[in-house]
């Protein structure tokens, strides 16, 4: 009885060192810091570039700049010690005619980064539960879809296109 | 039987349609280029643009949600832009009741699903015969996303039914041959579920008169008016393709003569990728009229966009 009372002991105080999952480090910490985060935003652009979906958004970013602010602003996401400095989300992607299918690709191509760069399932989730609430500030609908019919429609449509044409983002 | 083409093509068309879509994935060879800007605009409406399992799978009466349970959430992977859709087919082999479903759904923009499916029920035990009925299903999103919104998205749906082999229900005190349901459903997922697992959460309330479904016919002798009944579901993602889950299904007790018992399942789904899925799980059906204790196992299977 005091044995299995020992072992009972011992495999607690085991369990209890292995960090249960309830106690967990900062987001930062578990994504593996600054280096971390570097190398899952690299994969993740790698993603990008090959997503047929999620690559036109792209073809006209400054992808330095681009991927300098997403490291601050996963790093501020993750509460790592940092200040992201670009704009709002809400900002930043006025006008991109970003629909929910481009960020359902763009939310995939994350995953699927993640994936590459082996983040735990669990800490992977714990990001995108903090980047969940930005879908609102981000999709404005495509004004290009067969089903956006006003006028209103149309017109930012015919600006998105024109925009993209002269590749002025 | 007219009804039963009817839930026939149904399913029919839901293949062909998933068939298309499947093959949609490959332009085809030495198309002109006027054609290829309508394929891609073609593939766009159909581009299964959500997250893998957000449309969840599809329930017993044809709609989507889980296993027993109608969700909140529209069939396959249409965003709100898009189209999207599946068929599916059922089999609960319980020891005296084999139960059929099947059947299609297609969902447009994120606000509307409507399905068509056919269940059918081969009677052991003291009387072979078979009972099949029709349901026909419309469903609402009125608001909130499954995945974005920090609050659940809701839905309002109807599953009018119409039950094709209506003596046995009838000799058994059933007051009505077709009748509608209708139900407010809620659900919500939570990326951060438990301990860093996703969990989806779902409650549904149903006004119903059916008896087991309506496979025993609407309202009876014991009760003949419309009842509020709960149904919930749970649950919770191993990894982006693989959900363990529960299901609760509160049923009225119409009939005077035959007891009726709520069901509840316990299921591991497979979302294979967006276009199809599997279900195995264990239903507990009790007691089905003279049948008793009819818990079983049960297989479902989807295809979709």
């Amino acid at each position: 009885m005091r044995k299995r009372s020992a072992i009972a002991c011992v495999a607690f105080v085991a369990l209890a060192c292995a960090r249960p999952p309830w106690n967990h480090a900062t987001l930062y910490d578990d994504l593996g810091g600054e280096k971390g985060i570097a190398r899952l935003v690299s994969a993740f652009l790698v993603r990008l570039a090959r997503d047929p979906i999620s690559s036109p958004f792209f073809a006209h970013t400054n992808m330095e700049r681009f991927e300098r602010l997403l490291n601050e602003h996963l790093c501020q996401v993750a509460n790592g010690p940092c200040q992201y400095t670009g704009d709002s989300m809400r900002d930043a992607h006025r006008g991109l005619g970003i629909d929910d299918a481009a960020f359902t690709a763009l939310v995939q191509d994350l995953e699927m980064a993640m994936d590459d760069v082996r983040v735990p399932f669990q800490v992977q989730n714990r990001l995108l539960a903090r980047l969940a609430p930005m879908h609102d500030e981000i999709v404005e609908g495509d004004p290009c879809s067969p089903f956006a019919l006003s006028s209103e429609q149309r017109e930012r449509c015919a600006k998105l296109e024109a925009m993209r044409a002269s590749g002025a983002h | 039987m007219c009804a039963r083409r009817v839930a026939r093509a149904a399913l029919a068309a839901a293949l062909l349609a998933v068939t298309t879509v499947a093959r949609a994935d490959t332009p085809p060879a030495g198309a002109a280029s006027a054609d290829q800007e309508g394929w891609e605009r073609w593939k766009e409406v159909v581009g299964s643009g959500r997250l893998l399992a957000t449309g969840g799978v599809t329930q017993v009466e044809g709609s989507a949600g889980g296993g027993l349970v109608p969700w909140a959430v529209l069939s396959g992977y249409g965003s709100d832009d898009q189209v999207g859709g599946a068929a599916f087919y059922t089999r609960v082999p319980a020891e005296d009741l084999m139960i059929q479903a099947y059947g299609g759904s297609l969902s447009f923009l994120q606000r509307v699903e409507i399905s068509a499916a056919g269940q059918r029920v081969d009677l052991g035990g003291p009387i072979h015969e078979d009972i099949s009925q029709l349901i026909l299903g419309a469903k609402v999103r009125l608001f909130g996303d499954l995945v974005y919104t920090p609050w659940p998205t809701v839905a309002f749906g109807v599953q009018y039914k119409r039950n094709l082999d209506y003596s046995i229900p009838e000799s058994l005190g059933s007051r009505h041959r077709e009748d509608a349901d209708f139900y407010l459903a809620a659900s919500k997922l939570f990326l951060n579920g438990l301990f860093g697992f996703p969990v989806l959460l779902n409650t549904t309330v149903r006004a119903t008169r059916a008896n087991e479904l309506g496979l025993l016919g609407f309202g009876g002798p014991h009760q003949n008016e419309y009842e509020a009944m709960f149904e919930g579901s749970a649950l919770l993602f191993f990894t982006r393709h693989l959900a363990v889950g529960a299901e609760f299904r509160q049923k009225p007790q119409n009939l005077r003569t035959v007891d009726e018992d709520s069901w509840a399942d316990a299921f591991l789904a497979v979302f294979i990728n967006k276009h199809l899925s599997l279900v195995g799980g264990y239903v507990r059906m009790g007691d089905v009229a003279v049948w008793q204790n009819q818990d079983s196992y049960y297989l479902n299977v989807q295809a979709g966009f």
